[in-house]
């Protein structure tokens, strides 16, 4: 029983990872610039299409019609060769292989001109704006990107496949000296997970160790007051949602293996990712991040065979009824403050 | 009539007669069948109604297609246990409607705010993903519930033999495909307009607007709100589930990609198209999304080619590839993009841009202040 307990709690890990990537993201933009953001999942989306789209470069190739050559049947036979292998060997088809993992390198400064494009070429003029309005703006940005990337990349789900060596599955259980073969678990979760878990981290070291990230805990306490001292609080807080951007792409880009990125995978985890945000109380990070793993590992629990039993269709609601009940009970979220957003 | 001043009643006459008119003023636009004009009479209620709720009490619900599914179900069950007429279809899924919509905002109203936006949106999610799943029985699922010959229909079968044929909703035995479904339909619409105007002008929808310009306010004075908020969202959701019933009634297959939040999206991107808080606004919000819809959605590279003709060569074989990207497919990006810019130029909405217009036409020494108010609507307390 302990088994399988442990292992409903890992395969909501890799989920609750990604809930919690973008919630935090979208809880940096709430709190620095008290902007709800709908088009973070958006974001998120874009991320994943870096995956694609670098995947696509290095995977050009050249083909050529080789006349001395037949086919088994026998036409001239077409030789296909990657522009990435004949240009760089061996260390082409490496970068192939790990083409997820690599596309992070593209995705970093792609997303961060986005996202700083977008604060400065319309979200800033939607600071004094009401929440509402914020809201419907994001939402448009998010069916323009949406369709933007429909047109250029199709509408259905374009698989990315894992880098070899991390394809199959740990044996967990064996590492934690339990029995061998109980508990297994695909590699790629786990290095998902990691990934998730340094992202966090150096999210946090960021905002706490640095001088940089203490003007910007600063300017979400009393943003006039930093002004005020002769801080330029608007560039940090404009740096901060392409941060944020980049946290919800480089999330997408290492969630592409694991689903296939269509169109609209963004939309599908903006509205979980909210309810997230709401759970764990809006403008609270650790909240973001505790409430992410928290509705990851439920929703997992949710789906076991047994509690499905019990309670039939609790596996498609569990994370809404979560939200209900938890928005009725402490009105603010597990760790919300006082007063935000409640008119 | 029911001391409605004579800017109201000429409002309400021209809103009347421009919806009756409609087969015959949308002709030049292509719009003129019934299809679609029954749908632009079904989205206008929609919309009509959650402008009762969003529009003067400020409370967004990101959950209102919820409503309208539950409507729909009620109707085509209506239909299949007892008779296939459609008035009691109706009333059954106002009723049915109301009361979902009693239960979700008795619960949801306790948070305001996004707390709000996410209650309604969570509780509509769940009655999707459950009609998906475990209320197969009930919606059937993923293939959507429809007619069928075996349905017991009681009421019709005590009044004799059930016809022979795919059945069909009717009205007191006449069928209501066509224009006979249109003209249905819009009798609903200026009803549920007449309410809606009926609301605005009276002292609850007094109290609504008080509501959204401040509440702490409207509590200080010594008004309880939440019966008031409560009584919006009921009559939005019935509003809903009206829109709903109709649609079944036109089309008797409800499916549950109905209730799903893009649904709710929908309908909250017709009213601040047309302008939120107005009452023509939504109505027009909707017509302009469904018609633009369907004109762009049905635009293909064969008719962008012809459009584009005059360009020189080459110039216009660009002129179709950037065009198509708009079209057919991709008119969802037209809407986005209209939208944005609704948004971010234009907050009040289409007629908020009528307004302006008027206000450029109006000579200064004539407009009196009431005229002038193309600035920002005061906004609810932060």
């Amino acid at each position: 029983m302990f088994e399988v307990i442990f292992l409903q709690f890992l395969n909501g890990l890799d989920k609750g990872a990604a809930y919690a990537l973008i919630a935090l993201g979208l809880t940096l933009v709430f709190g620095t610039l008290g902007v709800v953001n709908f088009a973070h999942g958006a974001l998120f989306m874009l991320g994943a299409f870096c995956a694609v789209l670098f995947r696509q470069l290095l995977t050009m190739e050249t083909v050529t019609i080789d006349p001395t050559q037949l086919s088994p049947w026998g036409q001239p036979l077409e030789v296909r060769a990657p522009l990435v292998q004949a240009w760089f060997g061996d260390f082409g088809a490496v970068l192939v292989n790990y083409s997820v993992p690599a596309s992070i390198i593209i995705t970093i400064p792609i997303m961060l001109v986005v996202g700083i494009a977008l604060e400065r070429g319309i979200i800033k003029h939607f600071y004094k704006r009401p929440h509402a309005e914020q809201i419907l703006v994001t939402f448009g940005l998010a069916i323009v990107a949406q369709e933007v990337i429909k047109s250029f990349f199709g509408p259905n789900p374009i698989p990315q496949p894992m880098p070899t060596d991390l394809r199959g599955a740990a044996d967990i259980g064996a590492w934690l000296g339990m029995q061998a073969n109980v508990i297994t678990y695909p590699i790629w979760r786990l290095v998902y997970f990691l990934f998730a878990g340094v992202i966090i981290g150096a999210v946090f070291a960021f905002l706490q160790f640095t001088t940089f990230g203490m003007v910007v805990r600063a300017g979400m306490a009393d943003r006039e007051t930093v002004g005020l001292l002769g801080i330029n609080i608007d560039r940090r807080f404009t740096i901060m949602f392409g941060l944020a951007a980049v946290v919800a792409g480089v999330a997408g880009v290492m969630y592409t293996p694991l689903l296939p990125p269509n169109y609209h995978i963004g939309m599908d985890f903006l509205v979980l990712s909210f309810v997230v945000v709401v759970v764990g109380g809006m403008g609270s990070l650790p909240g973001a991040v505790a409430a992410g793993f928290l509705l990851g590992i439920l929703q997992s629990f949710a789906s076991m065979t047994q509690v499905k039993a019990l309670i039939p269709g609790i596996d498609q609601i569990i994370i809404y009824l979560v939200a209900v009940v938890i928005l009725l009970v402490l009105p603010r979220g597990l760790f919300g403050r006082r007063g935000v957003m409640e008119a | 009539m029911l001391a409605m001043s004579r800017n109201d009643i000429l409002l309400f006459l021209g809103f009347t007669i421009a919806v009756l008119a409609m087969p015959i003023w949308l002709q030049p636009f292509g719009a003129a069948y019934p299809d679609l004009l029954q749908r632009f009479m079904i989205f206008g209620i929609f919309a009509v109604g959650f402008n009762i709720l969003f529009g003067l009490t400020g409370y967004l619900s990101f959950g209102h297609a919820a409503f309208f599914g539950v409507g729909s179900y009620t109707a085509v069950w209506s239909f299949k246990l007892l008779s296939l007429d459609a008035i009691p279809a109706m009333l059954f899924a106002i009723a049915v409607s109301g009361v979902f919509a009693l239960v979700i905002g008795y619960l949801s109203l306790r948070r305001s705010g996004i707390y709000f936006s996410i209650l309604t949106l969570a509780f509509a999610q769940m009655s999707y993903n459950l009609a998906y799943s475990v209320l197969t029985p009930i919606t059937n699922g993923e293939t959507g519930l429809q007619l069928t010959l075996a349905d017991p229909r009681h009421v019709d079968r005590m009044f004799g033999e059930a016809m022979p044929g795919q059945p069909v909703p009717t009205l007191l035995g006449q069928s209501l495909g066509g224009f006979a479904g249109f003209y249905f339909c819009a009798g609903f619409l200026i009803i549920a307009f007449f309410i809606a105007q009926r609301i605005t002008n009276s002292p609850f929808g007094m109290m609504l607007k008080g509501i959204k310009s401040n509440q702490t306010r409207m509590n200080y004075t010594g008004f309880n709100t939440k019966p008031y908020t409560l009584a919006a969202f009921v009559i939005s959701g019935m509003y809903a589930g009206l829109a709903g019933a109709l649609l079944a009634v036109t089309d008797p297959l409800a499916g549950a990609e109905r209730m799903q939040w893009t649904a709710s999206g929908e309908v909250v991107l017709m009213t601040i198209l047309g302008g939120a808080g107005t009452l023509v606004g939504p109505v027009i919000g909707a017509w302009l999304i469904k018609y633009f819809e369907n004109i762009f959605s049905a635009i293909n590279e064969t008719i962008l080619a012809r459009f584009w003709d005059f360009l020189p060569d080459g110039l216009d074989h660009a002129a179709v590839v950037v065009s198509s990207k708009f079209v057919g497919e991709g008119w969802f990006l037209t809407l986005g993009l209209v939208f944005v810019l609704i948004v971010v130029f234009l907050p009040g909405g289409i007629m908020e841009g009528v307004r302006r217009i008027a206000h450029l036409f109006n000579r200064p020494d004539k407009s009196s202040p009431s005229q002038g108010k193309a600035a920002p609507q005061p906004q609810p307390a932060e």
